[in-house]
């Protein structure tokens, strides 16, 4: 179910076209993202493959029929739509907003509950704690991924997500993005993304899309922007990831590992427990991302965390803004395997392990030879 | 207590059917005004250019005291129940059309935009998402609106329509207190009654998942209803 | 009947109706800065004022009469607590409503709290302070035509003599300056708080 631009434009009376003869092709399974300056395009071209806006000219299909041809309402909910403001209806509970699409499908309340089950697995809510809760009551990172799923219920072949991490902590982001390529690995759905952060478009797009006042202006999978960016201004947009691949290491972000993020728990209190990158080491953040504590175990019963020993997040983090020097001794002296890292606002946002620093020092012990 | 008694076996032959008919000209005008209202402010909505014209035109017909309202109609639709109800029905719509004009527009645009990209019609956008989102801010407006045709429909007792106000008027020209009386309270507790019933419709219509912001607003009086 | 009925007619129902309003307005602007740092005084007067606001005119009218006699005086009354809750409820609301960024500046200049009170939060509350002024008049002009039945004077005196001697003319003759009145005063006092609202807002 790919999705194709051909010469697609959208003009509003009396302004400069918002998208100007685009054209582009979306692969079947791919995730693609669409990421250019405020004002881009990105949001309208986006809005326009579920006609929320209409194109002025030419023409856009999905899986070789022209969307003209639908009739929007069906084609919209043979889509899912994900925003960055949620747009969960406060009036209902999580488990009637995830459902809503296929109420209006006539699907039998059997069908319609087993999905919802199905789908807070997926994403490691509990049905019985979070089923029934409204919106207000959950953190901005559960909303999201409520969000999401809504956006899967139906189990559509195309999702647009417009911005969707995009007003939360930074761990959050991480997690959600984590989660994001898990399911797409699993699910392998045509995924149009639209984001301005381009680390969030370097980590999940399979290709991106740079637009620039409503033009097309490169599209490529990541390494190909990196290493053939084709002029100035993309450079200039991809930045730090040029200079990454190119210098020694001299930021704690180059030898952090922020993969494999995995919520051990939520807590019922707010806040919940993670770990990263399979190390044996457990984080316990508050819904802000701010670290709370570390610990080196797992208690006996699933509810017992509040009885396990947690250090103190202060004495053992280390700050982004950190030397690579300081870390490395931290690393070496010390006891432990892995150490948390956390920005200005003290919130989580990686870890470092010994094995992540030596392979970074080889990497560049050899770059520096070569 | 006895002096209750007495009251009763003397006025309560009265106190009935013009209460009877008070409710009837209450009940009748304020249903009609919510069937024309309710609709129109929808409709409103979808104008918001049409919006500020109607609701100004219909609120200078809320500054005309209900008195002189009642006296420069008559020259025109006369006198009695059914020139009553017509003012009465025209007095009701201002606070219904300006709650549900006001109440459908403040729905997060952001959810109708959500709806929207899900697939949902824009009469499922209304039944599901904008009235019961903006339910609250409409009974707000009905028990405005039946609180003070209470009070108008004293008046109408002027022009021939009955109800409580028949007694009030008769307490005051016979300057019998006790016939006063019969009239005043009873109107005034029908109002207070209205008023604390549809209280509790409010509540009753207020989603659970908002019930904590709704409850602590406050009606900010901007708009005149005349008495 | 002739013209100068009419005027002095006119002039004897503003006349009620402003002495009624100021009094009352006044009572209920001092209760509001009175209650404002005082939640639950506030509430309690608000349901209270609330209360009388829900009787009806002539029922208020009546009671008054019982308890002041025929004539003006429960038509002043009745029109000053009437005039409560709107001056009240305005006044505290717009009180509240100002945004504490104000505030703020003003402690931080060294201003003293009645310093901040005069020339900040009341300039900043004075259109929505105003609104509530303009209700419990417009509401007042009203009430003031049913003064007739309790013996008060005013343009309710043409009204109700019209109605019941089937002239048309005498009926107008009071309905149509009442109307005027209520439109006119509504109107004017409108176009003031939106113009008041704009030079405030663009501070």
């Amino acid at each position: 179910m790919g999705v194709k631009f051909e010469n697609v434009t959208k003009m509003y009376p009396g302004a400069r076209p918002a998208v100007n003869d685009l054209s582009l092709e979306v692969q079947s399974g791919e995730l693609m993202v669409l990421i250019g300056p405020s004002g881009c395009g990105k949001t309208t071209t986006l809005r326009m493959i579920n006609r929320l806006e209409e194109p002025t000219g030419g023409t856009i299909s999905i899986d070789g029929r022209d969307i003209e041809s639908y009739d929007p309402i069906q084609l919209r909910r043979g889509i899912g739509y994900a925003i960055q403001q949620t747009g969960l209806l406060p009036h209902m509970t999580v488990e009637q907003n995830i459902e809503l699409v296929p109420k209006l499908l006539k699907w039998d309340e059997k069908r319609r509950h087993e999905r919802t089950r199905e789908l807070l697995e997926m994403v490691a809510m509990d049905y019985g704690t979070f089923a029934h809760r409204y919106p207000r009551q959950l953190s901005g990172g559960q909303q999201q991924r409520v969000g999401v799923l809504r956006a899967l219920a139906t189990d559509p072949p195309v999702i647009l997500m417009d911005e969707p991490f995009g007003a939360l902590d930074p761990l959050s982001r991480e997690v959600l993005q984590t989660e994001l390529k898990r399911l797409q690995a699993k699910l392998q759905k045509t995924i149009v993304f639209v984001t301005h952060d381009i680390d969030e478009a370097m980590r999940l797009g399979d290709r991106i899309a740079i637009l620039r006042d409503g033009q097309l202006l490169q599209v490529g999978t990541p390494d190909e922007l990196i290493r053939t960016p084709q002029d100035d201004f993309i450079a200039k947009f991809i930045g730090r990831f040029l200079v990454l691949s190119k210098a020694p290491v001299d930021s704690v972000q180059q030898f952090m590992q922020t993969v494999a993020v995995r919520i051990q728990r939520e807590l019922p209190q707010g806040g919940r427990i993670v770990q990263i990158a399979d190390v044996p080491l457990w984080f316990w953040i508050d819904d802000e991302g701010v670290l709370q504590g570390v610990a080196g175990e797992v208690p006996e019963g699933a509810d017992q965390w509040n009885s396990v020993n947690w250090t103190n997040g202060d004495a053992v983090c280390v700050r982004e803004t950190d030397s690579p020097d300081e870390v490395f001794g931290r690393l070496a002296d010390e006891e432990a395997e892995a150490l948390p890292v956390v920005d200005e606002g003290h919130r989580l946002v990686g870890i470092v392990t010994r094995r992540s620093a030596i392979r970074t020092l080889s990497g560049a012990l050899r770059r520096v030879e070569a | 207590m006895s002096w209750l008694a007495d009251f009763w076996s003397t006025y309560g032959s009265q106190i009935l059917p013009a209460l009877g008919q008070h409710l009837i000209l209450v009940g009748v005008a304020l249903a009609s005004g919510i069937i024309v209202a309710v609709p129109l402010g929808i409709i409103l909505t979808r104008f918001p250019r049409w919006s500020s014209p109607i609701i100004a035109v219909v609120s200078i017909i809320q500054t005309i005291p209900s008195l002189v309202f009642f006296a420069l109609l008559i020259p025109i639709i006369g006198i009695g129940l059914q020139p009553a109800l017509l003012v009465l029905f025209l007095y009701s719509l201002l606070p219904i059309l300006r709650n549900t004009y006001i109440g459908v527009r403040s729905v997060d645009p952001t959810l109708l935009d959500a709806s929207r990209g899900q697939g949902m019609t824009s009469w499922e956008i209304l039944y599901m998402v904008e009235l019961p989102l903006s339910a609250p801010i409409i009974v707000a407006g009905i028990r405005l609106a039946a609180i003070y045709l209470v009070s108008w429909a004293t008046i109408a007792a002027l022009i021939g329509a009955g109800g409580l106000g028949d007694l009030i008027f008769s307490g005051i020209d016979s300057e019998n207190t006790n016939l006063l009386l019969a009239g005043a309270i009873p109107t005034a507790f029908l109002a207070l009654i209205i008023g604390f019933v549809f209280g509790q419709v409010r509540r009753l219509v207020t989603p659970r998942g908002l019930r904590a912001e709704v409850v602590t607003k406050r009606d900010l009086r901007t708009e005149v209803v005349v008495g | 009947m002739n013209l100068s009925d009419v005027g002095l007619l006119t002039l004897e129902h503003l006349e009620l109706v402003i002495v009624g309003t100021f009094f009352g307005g006044l009572a209920g602007f001092l209760l509001a800065i009175w209650v404002r740092r005082r939640p639950r005084w506030a509430a309690s007067f608000l349901g209270l004022a609330e209360v009388i606001q829900t009787i009806p005119g002539i029922a208020l009218l009546a009671f008054l009469l019982l308890a002041l006699g025929l004539g003006n005086p429960p038509v002043y009354v009745a029109l000053a607590l009437y005039a409560i809750l709107p001056v009240l409820s305005n006044t505290y609301e717009g009180l509240q409503g100002v945004d504490p960024v104000y505030l703020a500046i003003g402690k931080g200049m060294g201003m003293t709290p009645g310093q901040i009170f005069r020339q900040i939060e009341l300039p900043i509350a004075f259109p929505v302070i105003l609104a509530g002024l303009r209700v419990a008049l417009v509401t007042s002009i009203g009430i003031a035509t049913i003064g007739v039945f309790v013996g008060g004077g005013g343009l309710g005196v043409l009204i109700f003599r019209g109605l019941q001697t089937i002239d048309i003319q005498t009926m107008l003759a009071g309905a149509i300056p009442a109307a005027l009145l209520a439109i006119v005063l509504e109107v004017g006092l409108s176009l003031l708080e939106r113009r008041l609202a704009r030079a405030t807002a663009s501070k």
